[in-house]
């Protein structure tokens, strides 16, 4: 296709369409020069987490060289080119609390994250991951998703906590006197009914709305996500009964445990509390990382690409849209209830106000950033910016600050931040970080900045 | 499922029917000032309506352009011009005037930058992209808000006369809102006008219905785009000058929240149209009014934003046309 200049632009507008340039200079490389930029690209990257960590900068090594190793590992050991990079990567994660002290501070971004950051990372990833069954797979835009985030921190609050001091039950729960007001039951039965419970609310939800075109859709989620913490703050008097205690929250929440022992505490000083709560959500994303990566392959998987795609086509096929859409969605919601209770466990507390319409943005930005449809690029998004948020953006404020001697105040620049991360990648790379290769094909069919006398795509 | 609908506003007309009947002095009064709120809150959905009717875009940054339409507004007005309450009636009708135009050229300028940068690359994706991306542009826009407002309501002093019009049972009708409520019909029947007779609300309207076509009618489709987006900046603009003087208090989430309230506006009015936008905004300022103003039965400020939400979900699943929509949405 030849590019036909854009002639009819005023010289004062033509710099705002830089933003497109590195896409057509890409779109215009043969294969060649593409598989070079790439070793340029990746030698560059190597370059510069060198320059932060070179801990980190050895793991990058390690993942690229088992990249390249991949397709020459002969078929009969597919299983083992399969199971090379998420092997490595497990065991890099399940170790991280032996070494995390040991590690010098990176460059610009301060020090590693504690055990306590990467539990939040953690459970952020698991969002995420649910986040992308809807976003990623199905293609529904999903502004709420904070929404079945609160349910699940809820579930787990009533459920595990003095709220309904009336009652007097204690079902499994671990480090918690008898006699104690309340219900009290075993959180790892609620992380399960909590997943449960969201994704009824999430079919409840869909079920009217999902017939709704993609944009609509994604206001209609967004006004559910606006509705449930309003509930949640004005719920200290629905009818004169207390449901979630209002603006102050319900604190404290009880900490999950295994026999006898709390989360709270630990068992001793290798089995810290931090460390089980770190070992245990790296169980819950493995889980929600094998259901992610089955559902995809499995029937409904297919169906939801292919309405992803091209909805008519698909229902044309005999894919049921209603049905399949309701699942992404209630699959969704489940990870997100999940995440939710079990954040609400390890923060013990969970209030109104944590749960605005910037998390939704957040977790979806999570998912932009990472790659839309690919579970690894998705884990990368969400770790890196739950990090960032967490502790990145004070230490690289910080450290800027000493260097320049300026006063950066970064919690304010923080929204305009991730804003900028949303637009740049959508601009510059829409496939995401580590895109998948199905969702690259379909986003880079017909994007870039053409004028609109070329054929035009849906 | 329309039986449910019908029996939902059958409820909400019996309900106002009760409170006109206890407090019909209070009815009225909170009915004028819902008139009034809902006619800022149509300048804002009007701009929403305006872009969905050309680009099928949801242009979420529109809240935050108008959020910084109050910003530039409080800026010129209050600490460049130096209004205050006790400036004198000539220096606040030009010092306003000149607002108005700065706010206007400022924020239809930012609207069409937004475009240019953020929408245009997309033009040919898939439609959730530019979507994402004016979520994007909605939080950098809201966070120049932030730096530029700080986290707390900013207070604008009270330029316009607040003496009260006319009072009903004791519920003044002040001057204030009085002028804002005439403010806004100048506006509306330039923009008729514009969209309506003039060669460029045509090629607006031709765009608006088929892209390609006007293209090959002769019409430039990037340009009319532009100009689209500079209107909607422009009512922004306008919007914003009449919110700060009308609420006499800005906050940098104001464009979220207020914008949300337009767009559920717009879509209830049927989105792309415009007499619609005006219409739906209307009703939703009166919602909100009777609702935070009323006393029997009713739900109080509280679940405002939940209320206007639901009407939003109800319309949606109800009936996604609106209230004067067609079944495909285009401008004019």
């Amino acid at each position: 296709m030849t590019q036909l200049p854009d002639y009819r632009e005023p010289w004062w507008q033509r710099w705002t369409g830089l933003l497109g340039e590195p896409r057509r200079r890409w779109r215009a490389m043969d294969d060649q020069q593409r598989r070079q930029a790439r070793i340029v690209l990746r030698a560059l990257l190597v370059a510069v987490v060198v320059y932060i960590s070179w801990p980190l900068a050895l793991l990058v090594v390690a993942i690229i060289a088992a990249q390249y190793a991949k397709p020459r590992i002969p078929a009969r050991y597919a299983w083992a080119s399969r199971a090379l990079i998420p092997t490595l990567i497990l065991v890099v994660a399940v170790t991280y609390p032996f070494y995390v002290s040991n590690l010098h501070a990176m460059r610009l971004f301060g020090a590693f994250p504690d055990v306590n950051t990467a539990v939040i990372m953690g459970v952020y990833v698991i969002m995420a991951i649910g986040l992308n069954i809807v976003v990623g797979y199905a293609g529904l835009l999903d502004l709420g998703y904070v929404a079945f985030y609160a349910m699940g921190a809820y579930t787990c609050a009533w459920f595990a906590s003095v709220q309904f001091a009336k009652h007097h039950i204690n079902f499994g729960a671990v480090g918690v006197a008898p006699n104690t007001p309340g219900i009290h039951i075993s959180i790892w039965i609620l992380v399960l009914l909590a997943g449960i419970l969201t994704a009824i609310i999430g079919i409840v939800i869909g079920l009217p709305t999902l017939r709704l075109r993609g944009d609509y859709l994604a206001i209609v989620t967004l006004g559910f996500g606006e509705i449930l913490p309003q509930v949640a703050n004005n719920g200290d008097s629905l009818g004169g009964f207390n449901l979630t205690n209002g603006p102050n929250g319900i604190t404290p929440i009880d900490a999950p445990g295994i026999g006898n022992v709390s989360f709270q505490t630990g068992y001793n000083s290798f089995f810290t509390g931090p460390r089980l709560y770190f070992w245990f959500v790296l169980v819950l994303v493995m889980i929600t990382v094998f259901c992610s990566l089955r559902l995809r392959d499995s029937r409904l998987g297919r169906a939801w690409i292919a309405i992803r795609e091209d909805e008519t086509a698909a229902a044309a096929m005999g894919v049921p849209l209603m049905r399949t859409k309701t699942w992404a969605y209630a699959t969704g919601a489940f990870f997100g209830g999940v995440a939710g209770a079990y954040f609400a466990s390890f923060k013990s507390s969970t209030f109104p106000n944590d749960f605005n319409f910037n998390i939704s943005a957040f977790i979806l930005s999570m998912v932009i950033l990472g790659g839309m449809g690919n579970v690894w690029g998705v884990i990368f998004g969400a770790a890196f910016l739950a990090y960032l948020n967490q502790e990145g953006l004070a230490n690289i404020g910080h450290q800027l600050n000493q260097t320049f001697g300026t006063h950066l105040d970064v919690p304010l620049y923080q929204f305009g931040i991730y804003g900028a991360i949303i637009v740049l990648t959508m601009l510059i790379r829409p496939e995401g970080l580590i895109p998948s290769a199905r969702r690259q094909a379909e986003l880079h069919e017909g994007v870039a900045d053409e004028p609109l006398y070329d054929v035009q795509h849906e | 499922m329309p039986a449910i609908g019908f029996l939902l506003v059958a409820l909400l007309l019996v309900w106002l029917g009760i409170n006109l009947v206890k407090t019909p002095a209070d009815f009225a009064s909170v009915g004028l000032e819902g008139l009034t709120l809902g006619l800022v809150y149509g300048l804002i959905a009007l701009g929403y309506s305006l872009v969905y009717g050309i680009l099928e875009l949801i242009n979420f940054a529109h809240g935050d352009v108008f959020m910084l339409g109050s910003w530039i507004s409080l800026s010129v007005a209050v600490h460049q011009i130096g209004l205050s309450s006790s400036s004198s009636g000539f220096a606040v009708v030009w010092g306003l005037a000149l607002t108005l135009l700065v706010a206007m050229a400022f924020c239809g300028i930012l609207n069409v930058t937004i475009e240019r940068l953020a929408y245009r690359p997309l033009r040919n994706a898939p439609r959730l992209a530019p979507l994402i991306t004016a979520i994007g542009m909605s939080f950098i826009l809201q966070d120049v808000g932030l730096n530029r407002l700080g986290p707390a309501p900013v207070s604008v002093p009270n330029i316009l006369p607040t003496g009260a019009v006319f009072s009903i049972g004791g519920n003044q009708y002040r001057w204030a809102s009085l002028i804002v409520a005439l403010s806004t019909f100048p506006v509306l029947f330039l923009l008729i006008w514009l969209v309506q007779r003039t060669r460029q609300g045509k090629a607006m309207r031709a765009t608006a219905q088929d892209q390609e076509a006007a293209a090959m009618m002769g019409i430039n489709v990037n340009r009319t785009i532009s100009f689209t987006f500079l209107i909607a900046g422009a009512l922004a603009g306008v919007a914003g000058l009449l919110y700060a003087l009308y609420s006499t208090n800005i906050r940098y989430d104001q464009g979220f929240q207020l914008g949300l309230i337009a767009f559920t506006a717009a879509v209830l009015g049927g989105i792309g149209n415009l007499p619609g936008a005006v219409l739906g905004a209307i009703l939703i300022g009166l919602i909100q009014q009777f609702n935070e103003g009323l006393s029997w039965h009713a739900p109080s400020s509280q679940w405002t934003q939940s209320i206007v939400f639901a009407i939003l979900i109800l319309i949606l699943v109800f009936r996604p046309e609106g209230l004067l929509g067609e079944r495909t949405p285009e401008g004019g």
